[in-house]
């Protein structure tokens, strides 16, 4: 069987009925545009709106990504709708590839909303332009395989909503996305290097306007870690727990 | 041949055993009728055989396939329609169709012909493009079989496939699967209605408490409980002295009264006691109503399970 033909159906469907309906348009839109507008009427000036641009668009990723899969699947599930793709002849691992990839395209668009906002205040002409492409598809893979994972773990809509905030919220804090991970105290350092965001905001800052901390290929292997482990994490699990 | 083996297969939840340890199989070209009041196993069973569940021990086999090795082969090959809908709300029925032949690798344009084939054929044209949502249950049921259908399955499993849903549109389904039956598709079915089983099938297992108490074929389950049949009166006037014409007339047969008018005279073959009408009428008793009563699969379920049918949807309460 040609999996391209369910694997290009279930984006296709996802993309239909979920990301693109105008209600979750709105939310890939006036989300980032509001957090983007906050920080730059706070910030008013060129540098701090360039050094902004990258968390703000980490975090549309994070936000947009993790909420709408945790909670499409979830809802799929609670509807029985996700049986019937259980019971088609589609492996495991293709099948949550599908039902990922809708997110990830979904995030990719979110990272766009402060990035056209940006080029317009920021003069963007020495960014590295392919390690932007890169960052901005490992971000949305991370968070998306994060999404996942919480999907697999609960059963409740509400619990997914919950259980997102659980490891989206600390990330605003600690993955250096509005001050370095440097001023955050010595104890805590730790746990930003073990969050994915981290290295996905620190590579954004490299490729826009070469701030970075890290060496990008140290976070382009972070961010590719992360998210073979999360969605190795997501497939064990969802083993166990979705085929009883 | 047979396209389901089922070896000693055993499904437990933590301490419940919904199996235990069934054995059975089911030919090519045969509706197998899986019997069972509320909680015996029935759902469960389908679960594993369609891959929603995963076998605690024991072997399953589908159209030459092992579980789990080779379960996505098998699942090419299989239709499952669940007790509830599974479908898409959001999407109409037409999407619905064309969604779940994707799954199965149909490309765009065969898909599209199926699914208007599969609407037309379960009288759901009208409504292609209306959103699942909006469906009766009836025609959600419907929809749901035909989106079971898509890719034209060998074997197609049904979980309670009439439960809940108007005469007309449960009456269609029954011939739908008679003629998918008669085209060769094989038909696996769970129900607690044991006339529909009785309609339906060629061969039935009983499943009670997890366990298979008894298949065979309708035939020989039916033969089990012989030639006896009743004839039911409804009379004119005094039931009771009319009950005593019969039991003098009849004095081998069982004759009794319900209380409501009509009278049931039991016997072993139709011709003993069909000259019973004759001697109510020379008895000056008027015949109003007349009914013959033959043996029922019912009566083989109350023999061998000793669970009268009334008591089928109560057991052990939920589906299981």
């Amino acid at each position: 069987m040609n999996v391209w033909i369910p694997f290009l159906s279930i984006l296709q469907k996802d993309m239909r009925a979920y990301y693109l309906k105008p209600p979750n348009i709105s939310w890939g839109i006036i989300f980032p545009v509001a957090w983007t507008l906050m920080f730059f009427i706070r910030s008013g000036g060129d540098v701090e709106i360039r050094e902004l641009l990258p968390g703000v668009m980490a975090l549309s990723v994070l936000f947009g990504t993790t909420s709408m899969l945790a909670v499409t699947i979830t809802f799929e599930k609670r509807s029985r709708a996700f049986e019937r793709l259980i019971l088609a002849p589609i492996s495991l691992p293709v099948l949550l590839a599908a039902k990922t990839s809708g997110a990830i395209v979904f995030g990719i668009i979110n990272s766009a909303v402060p990035l056209l906002f940006g080029v317009w205040f920021v003069d963007l002409s020495a960014a590295n332009w392919s390690m932007v492409i890169a960052a901005v598809v490992l971000i949305a893979a991370t968070s998306t395989f994060l999404g996942l994972m919480i999907a697999v773990s609960v059963r409740e809509v509400f619990e997914a909503q919950t259980f997102s905030n659980f490891f989206r919220f600390p990330m605003v804090f600690l993955c250096g996305l509005f001050f370095p991970v440097h001023h955050l105290p010595l104890f805590l350092q730790p746990l930003s290097y073990a969050l994915p965001l981290t290295y996905g905001n620190d590579l954004l800052r490299e490729a826009l306007w070469g701030g970075g901390q890290l060496h990008p290929l140290l976070s382009l292997a972070a961010l590719t870690a992360f998210s073979v482990l999360l969605f190795y994490i997501s497939l064990r699990n969802a083993r166990r727990r979705w085929i009883i | 041949m047979p396209v389901i083996e089922v070896e000693e297969l055993e499904k437990s939840f933590g301490d419940v055993r919904a199996v235990d340890g069934i054995d059975f199989s089911v030919q090519e070209g045969e509706i197998f009728g899986f019997l069972g009041p509320n909680g015996a196993g029935k759902t469960t069973t389908i679960n594993v055989l369609t891959g929603l569940a995963r076998k605690t021990a024991g072997s399953v086999r589908v159209l030459g396939h092992f579980y789990p090795r080779d379960l996505r082969r098998a699942q090419e090959g299989i239709g499952v329609v669940p007790d509830g809908s599974n479908l898409y709300p959001e999407l109409s029925g037409k999407e619905n169709l064309t969604f779940c032949g994707s799954l199965y690798g149909i490309r765009k344009e065969e898909r599209e012909r199926r699914a208007a084939e599969l609407l037309d054929q379960f009288g759901l044209s009208g409504v292609a493009g209306r959103r699942f949502a909006t469906y009766s249950k009836g025609m959600k049921r419907k929809l749901t079989i035909a989106a079971a259908l898509i890719h034209r399955p060998r074997v197609l499993f049904l979980d309670e496939p009439t439960s809940g849903i108007d005469v007309a549109s449960a009456r269609q389904i029954r011939r739908i699967l008679e003629r998918l039956n008669c085209n060769g598709t094989t038909v696996f079915l769970t129900t607690h209605y044991i006339e529909e089983a009785e309609r339906l099938c060629h061969r039935v297992a009983f499943i009670v408490d997890g366990r298979i108490v008894r298949v065979d074929s309708l035939n020989l389950l039916l033969e089990e409980v012989g030639d006896d049949c009743s004839l039911q009166f409804a009379v004119g006037g005094d039931a009771a002295s009319a009950r005593e014409v019969l039991s003098e007339v009849f004095p081998s047969h069982k004759a009794s009264a319900t209380g409501d008018g009509q009278l049931l005279l039991r016997g072993e073959r139709l011709d003993d006691i069909i000259p019973a009408v004759c001697a109510l009428h020379d008895a000056g008793v008027t015949v109003q109503e007349v009914r013959l009563l033959r043996p029922s699969l019912e009566d083989v379920f109350v023999r061998v399970t000793g669970i009268e049918a009334e008591e089928m949807t109560a057991h052990r309460g939920g589906g299981s």
